[in-house]
């Protein structure tokens, strides 16, 4: 085997750089070409967004989260109690919602990291943290009670996040999804994401190998966090309408942790691939099954069994699978 | 006592509700020496070394290292300061390659990723593992993951290397190899305790032995002496073992 030395920090061939160009390039042209599939592209990237975020903490540090509902959540209430009540633009908001986020995250994950909490415990934890939040979002009626918030319509304000039609949020979703791509490739080839793997991998081994694994998981906590509730922003500003339950609700965290856990849990693609399959999906059985509504979590309920019984490594662990036996036959 | 001893134990107890796993246990270690640690099965051997590394705390004595005090103090400190362990039922990070598991350890010591991968290799090379740097650890054989344990602690450089039997499970062959590579880390200036079960291994490889039984230290010297000494005898065979010993020879 060639030393060549190089695969520790990530790198990328030319040809992959042409090729990824060439994507994003056609990317940029689609809203122009369908422009009736800007919903669910907008859709995909910011659930492969904030499932990106989902996976540092729950793929890469193996911190499985069942609440990540409360970060997106969170995200979409402060910035737009900000917006209604304050007036400061959702485009400041979105880092007070950001740094909410982490400032959240980091307090539950050293309620939990310190005490070494992990697996279903920490997964409860998370879950209920949301469950608390749901509570307060629904009964404080200075937060808008059950009610929600509804964002007022300003028209073409693009000033205030607010435009006539979709293309600017695809353009931003597909941006901000890009980044997190880019930023959780980056972090791979550093020292802090290999701790984020050798502490997922054994804590034990990798606290006698010198790592200090409750840095590294509020480290992995506050990415997780953050990038979740710039998700939830975006998610308000889209919709200018937001309640508890399309907020806070199990069913986001359930939304949030399925894309990666079916792209393949721990891989920099897996969030946008589970996102390409799920989103398409869900939006899909929604409207074939409108009038039995919460089939599609049924729907999803079978394809998550399906996944961890037969797929434990995603659709990335099939198809490397698939590469590697291939790559055997052959040679 | 002279100050400024290499690593000291002074008079560390344990207790899990109230059974002394480690009781009133002191001993020394200079620079470069290797210090073989053997018992019958619960002498609390492994409860040392977690003492040690800070797996665990000790309910008193102390436990110093280069003059200071290694109590209160955790795993990932301790390894900064340059103690580090392997562990007795090894845990490879499965799902990494091999490379990238001596790089957990290389890390230890810089945050530079290039100085990191250089000297993962060398380590890699220097354990005879290098053909298989890509690999994911799941795929290393027994002998080949005992050698990954050894390789990642290596990548730590510690000043002090806690070995805690390296060598179960493997023939005689590969266990040679493993005493080559033990005496050529002691060559490279790092000083190591070692569990073994093997006697003709440890007696082999120590410089020194120290016995534990039921948490006590009853034997400090020489790999010879400790062999003749009555009360390892009877710890390993038996009350009264010693006499039949002598009655028959």
């Amino acid at each position: 085997m060639a030393e060549k030395g190089g695969y520790l920090k990530r790198k990328l061939g030319r040809n992959a750089w042409v090729a990824l160009f060439l994507l994003l390039a056609a990317l940029h042209v689609l809203p122009w070409v369908v422009p009736s599939i800007l919903h669910i592209m907008i859709m995909v990237f910011l659930f492969s967004l904030m499932g990106q975020g989902w996976n540092v903490l729950g793929g890469y540090a193996g911190q499985f989260s069942f609440g990540h509902s409360l970060f997106f959540g969170l995200g979409a209430y402060v910035s737009s109690l900000l917006f209604v009540r304050l007036g400061l633009t959702p485009w400041l908001g979105i880092f007070v919602s950001c740094g909410a986020g982490v400032l959240l995250g980091l307090f539950i994950g050293f309620l939990s990291f310190r005490y070494g909490l992990k697996g279903p415990f920490f997964a409860l934890i998370m879950l209920a943290f949301a469950e608390i939040f749901h509570m307060i979002a629904t009964g404080w009626s200075a937060v808008g009670g059950a009610l929600g918030v509804l964002i007022p319509l300003k028209g073409n304000a693009p000033g205030l996040m607010q435009f006539m039609h979709k293309g600017p949020f695809y353009f931003m979703t597909l941006w901000l999804m890009v980044g997190s791509i880019y930023l959780v490739w980056r972090l791979e080839g550093t020292r802090l994401g290999l701790y984020f793997l050798a502490t997922r991998e054994d804590h034990d081994a990798a606290e006698a190998l010198g790592v200090n694994t409750f840095r590294a998981q509020m480290a992995a906590m506050a990415i997780s966090a953050g990038m979740t509730a710039v998700g939830g922003t975006i998610y308000a500003q889209y919709l200018l309408y937001i309640d508890p339950d399309s907020t806070f609700g199990v069913v986001n965290s359930v939304e949030i942790m399925l894309r990666p856990i079916i792209g393949g849990p721990g891989t920099i693609l897996g969030p946008l691939l589970g996102s390409v399959v799920l989103t398409p999906l869900s939006e899909v059985t929604r409207l074939a099954f409108q009038s039995y509504s919460g089939v599609y979590l049924m729907i999803y309920g079978m394809i998550l069994v399906a996944v961890i019984m037969f797929l434990p490594g995603g659709l990335i662990g099939l198809a490397r699978k698939i590469v590697s036996k291939v790559h055997r036959v052959v040679t | 006592m002279e100050s400024g001893s290499f690593f000291e134990v002074q008079s560390v107890s344990k207790s899990f509700r109230g059974l002394k796993a480690i009781s009133n246990v002191a001993f020394r270690m200079a620079e470069n020496e290797i210090l073989g640690l053997i018992g019958p099965n619960g002498a609390g051997k492994t409860t040392l070394f977690n003492l040690i590394t800070g797996f665990l705390q000790p309910d008193a004595g102390s436990i110093t290292f280069l003059g200071r005090n290694l109590v209160n103090l955790g795993p990932h400190i301790i390894c900064k300061m340059g103690i580090t362990r392997t562990f007795q039922i090894v845990k490879p990070f499965s799902h990494l390659s091999t490379l990238e598991n001596v790089a957990v350890g290389c890390y230890n010591r810089t945050a530079a990723v290039e100085a990191v991968e250089e000297k993962a290799w060398e380590i890699l090379r220097f354990v005879g593992l290098e053909k298989k740097a890509l690999q994911p650890a799941s795929s290393l054989t027994t002998p080949d993951r005992k050698k990954l344990e050894l390789a990642r602690a290596l990548g730590t450089r510690p000043k002090l290397m806690l070995l805690d039997e390296v060598m179960a499970g493997l023939n005689p062959k590969e266990q040679g190899d493993i005493v080559a590579l033990v005496h050529k880390i002691r060559d490279g200036g790092t000083a190591i305790l070692i569990i073994e079960h093997h006697m003709r291994v440890i007696m082999g490889v120590s410089d020194r032995v120290l016995v534990l039984h039921h948490g006590v230290c009853i034997a400090d010297g020489e790999p010879e002496r400790v062999c003749e000494d009555p009360g390892v005898i009877e710890a390993y065979l038996g009350k009264g073992a010693y006499a039949c010993l002598g009655s028959t020879t």
